[in-house]
């Protein structure tokens, strides 16, 4: 084997490895096993959900989420709580997956975006919502964790009721 | 069928402490109040940031009508009925654009100034001689009754008469100074897209929540309070600067006295607000230069008194709130009895810093987006109360909390924080702007409505 099929094959690996991460940060979300989920993040991760269409600036305009790792605490915590009048019944969602397309794949960083269909449920509501997400992924003590989520909903300009769990 | 006044219609549904559930659960009330109480009061409609340049046009609603804010070429700000008077078509329908020096129909290509004047019909020979002059489609788009733009936020009458802008706002005027004054260009510009929130529930529940001062500790245990909890188990050092998101969100939970001192205060006419004399946004940080900022245009002693005013929610009958302190409307836009569809829009202060208008985009997505934590217990407490009240066991909303006899509603009234006066005046309001103009001896007589309503 030559070097350049050596780090072809290696470079298929990672990208595999970047795949299996989103399906299973996916998978943890729709499980429900969201305490599990924080350990995906680093201590400086945003997840960031748009409000308009290609949105450039998540701190200055109105986004539907742009949150630290506190807001995500909190926000887990809440859906544990027991007095948490919104979740009472608890929703349950559903991510169907395209294949992840790879952007960027470095030593210790790695960019990648998925099409998925997200559906949420409560009571005798359901909704599906069309999503592009982006991981922005930093390879921190061996394990891949996210610096950035980026979710852009393909009707972000439309008026919604609820939206409770995590795209 | 029996005719029927309009006071006869909506006078047994009203006590002083209480309302009937059918002002929130009756599709035949919330036609009265789209035909009678949003054509008599002044509705908001946009700001005039949104439209900065001639021909810039936006659309939206005053009440059920489909109005657009346009632009005109002698730069005033026109509100326009969005309708075709050749076929009924809107005339635009995308939320907002420029459309130049006019609109044009896209069905037959009928044209009009921005000030709705009929410009030109393609082959107008067709109407030579059809006494089209005296048509009703001559005149082109119609006009709202009246228009104003004060500071920079537009209202409209939707009726040709009324009560005018400054009778109608009175001293409530005072909390969009505050907003407005807060710049240092005495100039407010929207921010991005506002956060659109579908509610099924009655748009008068989400107008008297603004000042339910007795829920917050309630209904929003879950986000506030939990806040609270993870921050003092969080290991950190002493003296540790609280993230933005603690000051926002836990000051939801402070205890009932710090609600009952904060004070509300009720305007004649609906109006009314809380915080009068502090209020939740009374200890948000310093941002570095903007006091300066704002001394500079106005000198130290006024700046301070600018900023010294910590009004909490300032309600504008009927259906929007404003945050002076933080640059935020609300827009509660009545689409059924059981139909809300809420836009909460952002400022930036013209000539103040970029953390100001951050720290209010914060706000925004933490407690009134459709994906926030706050919102989500206040929308389950409103869909909660429209279901509820489908229940004939009891037929009454209370309001009664610190009821007083022979309250004044038509006075300006400063009291505790916990009152339920201010829901009290909306309702006194109500009543006046659904009746304004209407003969009450039963002369503007009515049908009565179908016995299945």
């Amino acid at each position: 084997m030559n070097d350049v099929m050596t780090a072809e094959a290696t470079r298929g690996t990672a990208a595999q490895e970047i795949a299996d991460f989103v399906h299973d940060e996916a998978w943890l979300l729709d499980d429900g096993r969201f305490t599990e989920w924080l350990d995906l993040w680093t201590p400086e991760g945003i997840y960031w959900m748009p409000l308009d269409w290609k949105q450039q600036d998540a701190v200055h305009e109105t986004s539907l989420l742009h949150e630290d790792q506190f807001m995500l605490r909190l926000r887990v915590e809440r859906l544990n709580g027991a007095r948490t009048f919104s979740q009472k019944p608890k929703s349950r969602c559903h991510h169907v997956l395209n294949r992840p397309r790879v952007l960027e794949l470095g030593e210790d960083r790695a960019k990648v975006v998925t099409q998925m269909h997200y559906v949420e449920t409560r009571l005798d509501e359901q909704f599906l919502l069309a999503v592009t997400v982006t991981h922005d992924l930093v390879r921190q003590d061996g394990r891949w964790k996210m610096a950035l989520k980026r979710v852009d909903l393909l009707n972000s300009d439309a008026a919604f009721g609820n939206i409770q769990l995590l795209p | 069928m029996t005719a029927m006044s309009l006071a006869e219609r909506i006078d047994p549904l009203m006590r002083p402490q209480a309302v009937h559930r059918d002002l929130y659960t009756s599709q035949d009330i919330y036609r009265l109040e789209m035909r009678h109480l949003f054509r008599n009061t002044w509705v908001y409609v946009g700001h005039d940031s949104q439209v900065p340049n001639k021909g810039d046009y936006y659309t939206t609603q005053v009440g059920d009508q489909p109005v657009i804010m346009v632009r005109h070429v002698d730069n005033e700000v026109k509100v326009l009925h969005n309708r075709c008077p050749h076929k009924g078509t809107k005339i635009v329908i995308d939320r907002s654009g420029n459309t130049g020096k006019f609109f044009r129909c896209p069905y037959h290509a009928w044209s009009f100034k921005t000030d709705g004047c009929l410009l030109a019909i393609p082959l107008k020979k067709g109407y030579e001689g059809t006494g089209f002059d005296q048509s009703e489609a001559a005149g082109g788009m119609a006009s709202v009754g009246a228009v104003e733009n004060y500071r920079g936020f537009v209202f409209a009458r939707l009726a040709e008469d009324g009560i005018g802008f400054h009778e109608y706002f009175g001293g409530s005027l005072s909390s969009f100074d505050n907003m407005v004054d807060r710049s240092p260009e005495g100039r407010l510009i929207v921010s991005g897209q506002p956060l659109r929130y579908m509610h099924k529930c009655n748009w008068k529940m989400l107008v008297e929540n603004q000042t339910d001062t007795c829920h917050p500790m309630v209904a929003h245990e879950s986000s506030a309070g939990t806040a609270v909890k993870i921050w003092e188990e969080m290991e950190k050092p002493e003296g540790a600067p609280k993230p933005p998101a603690m000051e926002i969100i836990a000051p939801f939970m402070s205890p009932y006295e710090f609600f009952e001192n904060m004070g509300i205060r009720t305007w004649p006419n609906g109006h009314g607000h809380t915080g009068v004399h502090h209020s939740i946004h009374s200890d948000y940080s310093a941002v570095p230069g903007y006091f300066e900022a704002l001394s500079a245009t106005h000198g130290e002693e006024r700046a301070k008194t600018i900023l010294g005013e910590n009004r909490h929610n300032t309600v504008y009958f009927p259906n929007i709130m404003i945050k002076g302190p933080i640059q935020q409307l609300r827009n509660f836009i009545p689409l059924a009895a059981d139909r809300t569809l809420v836009e909460s829009w952002i400022f930036r202060l013209a000539g103040a810093p970029d953390e100001l208008v951050a720290r209010t985009a914060m706000y925004n997505r933490m407690i009134n987006a459709p994906t926030s934590m706050v919102g989500h217990d206040d929308l389950e407490m409103y869909e909660r109360a429209q279901e509820g009240m489908a229940s004939d066991g009891l037929e009454w909303v209370n309001v009664q909390r610190l009821y007083e006899d022979g309250e004044n509603l038509e006075e300006e009234a400063v009291l505790n924080g916990t009152t339920e006066r201010q829901m009290r005046n909306q309702f006194h309001a109500w009543r006046k702007f659904m009746l304004w103009g209407e003969n009450q001896s039963g002369a503007a007589a009515m049908q009565r409505p179908e016995a299945a309503e």
